[in-house]
C-alpha cells in the first residue's frame, strides 16, 4: 500500500496529465459524436455576453451590407405582400391571415459565427426566453444557416450547414429529386448534394432548395445554385456540387423557424413505432 | 504572489484577445492564428508542475468553450505545457539545467526555437484534433504550417513589446 501511495507521489505530474488529457479528449470525441455536446458549450451566460458585446461593437463596420442586405429582403417581401392581397383590402387582415399559419418566425442576432473549421457552429442572441429551442431551423433572407441544437435563457448554439456532421433533406426545385446536402470541410461556399438518382434532370444553374421531408425547414427555402455535378456510374447516383445563395461568412440578422405541427407529428411518429 | 496576480491577469487578458479579436480574423479564409499558448511559453521556469498542468487545462477549456470545440485546445494546450521542460533544455541548454535562465536575456535565436516549438506542437495537437480524418491530410498540412508561422510570428512581436514596456 505504501508503496503504491509513493509511486503515485513519484509519477504525479503523469499521472495529472494523463489524467486531464483524457478528460480532453473525451470531450474532443463527445463533440465529433454526439454534435450536441452539451458539457462545452458557448451558450452560457458569460461566454454569451462576451460574445456578445465583442460583436456589437463589430457590427457598427458591416451596417451598410446589413442594410442592404435587409432592404432587399424588405423589397422581395414587399412584392410578394402586395401580390398576394389583391383579394383583400388592408394589409392588416393579410397580417391577420398571416399570424395563424403553419410557421413562426422568430428574429435573431448571430453574435458569432465560425466556418474555417471543419465542424462549425453559430452562437445566436435569443434563447428559451425568446422561445428559441432545440431543433429549430435557422435561416436568412437567402438561404438556410443551420438548426438550433442546444438554447439557453439568452443565448442558443446553432449547428452550422457547413459542419461535416450535418445532412439537410433537399431537392431540385423544378423536378422535386431528392438528396443529401452535406459539406466537406473545405470551401464555405460550396456544399455537396449527394445521393440524386441517375433519372434526375441535372442542369448547371439550377436551383437547390430544402425538400420538405423534415419537420425542421419548410419547403422550397432556396439553398443555392448547382455549380458543377458527377455521375457516379457504378451507383447511378448524382453528386451535385452547390453554390449557396448565402454568404456563409458575412452573417449578422436571422430567422428562427418553428414548425407549429411539429408536436402532432412527433406524436404520431411515436404512435407508429411500437 | 505576485507571479499569480501577473499570471491571472494574462489569463483573463489573452483569453479576450483570443476570443473577441483574433477569432474575428480570417486570414486568407482558414488560418486562425493563436496567441494564448503565450501563457503556457511565459510561465516561471520553476512552476510546480501539477499547477502547471492544471492551468494549461482550464485555459484550453475557456478557449473551448467560446469556440464550441469540445477539448480540444485543452488538450493541445496539456500537451505543450506537459512537454515545455523539455523544450526548454533543447533551446536553451544548460542555463535551464542550473536554473539560471532569464528568459529575455537568453539569445534570440533560443527564444525563437523554444516558441517555434511550443507553438508548432500546440497547433499540430490542435489541429489533427479538430479535424480528425485522413482524408483531409493536405489540408491538414497546410493549415498547420501557415497558422503556425502566423501564431510564431504574433506571439514574437508581442513578447518583444512586452519587453519594451517594462525597461
Amino acid at each position: 500500500m505504501q508503496q503504491i501511495i509513493l509511486f503515485l507521489i513519484k509519477n504525479k505530474t503523469g499521472l495529472v496529465f494523463i489524467i486531464l488529457l483524457t478528460i480532453a479528449l473525451g470531450l474532443t470525441f463527445q463533440a465529433h459524436t454526439y454534435h450536441n455536446s452539451k458539457v462545452v458549450s458557448s451558450a452560457n451566460f458569460i461566454s454569451g455576453n462576451i460574445l456578445g458585446t465583442s460583436e456589437s461593437v463589430d457590427q457598427y463596420f458591416d451596417l451598410k451590407t446589413q442594410n442592404e442586405i435587409l432592404l432587399e429582403e424588405n423589397e422581395m417581401l414587399r412584392t410578394k405582400l402586395l401580390n398576394m392581397s389583391s383579394s383583400e383590402d388592408t394589409l392588416e387582415s393579410t397580417l391577420d391571415y398571416i399570424s395563424d399559419t403553419l410557421y413562426k418566425v422568430q428574429k435573431a442576432r448571430v453574435i458569432s459565427n465560425y466556418y474555417d473549421k471543419i465542424d462549425n457552429y453559430l452562437l445566436i442572441e435569443g434563447g428559451t426566453n425568446d422561445s428559441i429551442q432545440q431543433d429549430l431551423g435557422v435561416i436568412s433572407s437567402k438561404g438556410i444557416i443551420g438548426i438550433v441544437i442546444d438554447a439557453s435563457k439568452e443565448f442558443s448554439r446553432v449547428i452550422s450547414i457547413l459542419n461535416t456532421n450535418t445532412s439537410i433533406n433537399a431537392k431540385l426545385k423544378k423536378t422535386n429529386h431528392f438528396g443529401t446536402l452535406t459539406w466537406d470541410g473545405k470551401d464555405p461556399n460550396l456544399m455537396n448534394l449527394v445521393d440524386v438518382p441517375r433519372s434526375a434532370p441535372v442542369k448547371l444553374g439550377d436551383t437547390i432548395a430544402t425538400g420538405g421531408r423534415s419537420l425542421i425547414f419548410p419547403e422550397n427555402v432556396p439553398i443555392g445554385v448547382i455549380n458543377d455535378y458527377e455521375l457516379n456510374e457504378n451507383l447511378g447516383y448524382y453528386t451535385i456540387s452547390v453554390k449557396l445563395f448565402n454568404d456563409m461568412t458575412n452573417l449578422k440578422h436571422v430567422y428562427v423557424i418553428e414548425d407549429t405541427r411539429k408536436e402532432q407529428a412527433y406524436e404520431l411518429l411515436n404512435q407508429e413505432e411500437p | 504572489m505576485k507571479t499569480y496576480f501577473i499570471n491571472s491577469i494574462r489569463f483573463v487578458l489573452l483569453i479576450l484577445v483570443q476570443v473577441m479579436i483574433l477569432n474575428q480574423f480570417e486570414v486568407m479564409g482558414f488560418i486562425n492564428p493563436y496567441i494564448y499558448p503565450l501563457l503556457i511559453i511565459l510561465l516561471p521556469f520553476n512552476i510546480n508542475s501539477v499547477q502547471k498542468l492544471v492551468l494549461a487545462f482550464v485555459l484550453g477549456i475557456c478557449i473551448d468553450i467560446f469556440e464550441d470545440s469540445g477539448g480540444i485546445h485543452a488538450a493541445a494546450t496539456l500537451v505543450i505545457a506537459y512537454l515545455r521542460p523539455l523544450f526548454l533544455r533543447n533551446a536553451f541548454g544548460l542555463s535551464y539545467d542550473y536554473q539560471t535562465l532569464k528568459f529575455y536575456d537568453a539569445p534570440f535565436r533560443s527564444r525563437l526555437v523554444y516558441v517555434s516549438f511550443m507553438v508548432i506542437i500546440h497547433h499540430v495537437v490542435l489541429f489533427s484534433l479538430e479535424i480528425f480524418s485522413v482524408n483531409h491530410l493536405l489540408y491538414l498540412l497546410e493549415k498547420i504550417v501557415y497558422s503556425s508561422a502566423f501564431s510564431i510570428l504574433l506571439i514574437m512581436i508581442t513578447l518583444n513589446l512586452i519587453r519594451k514596456n517594462r525597461k
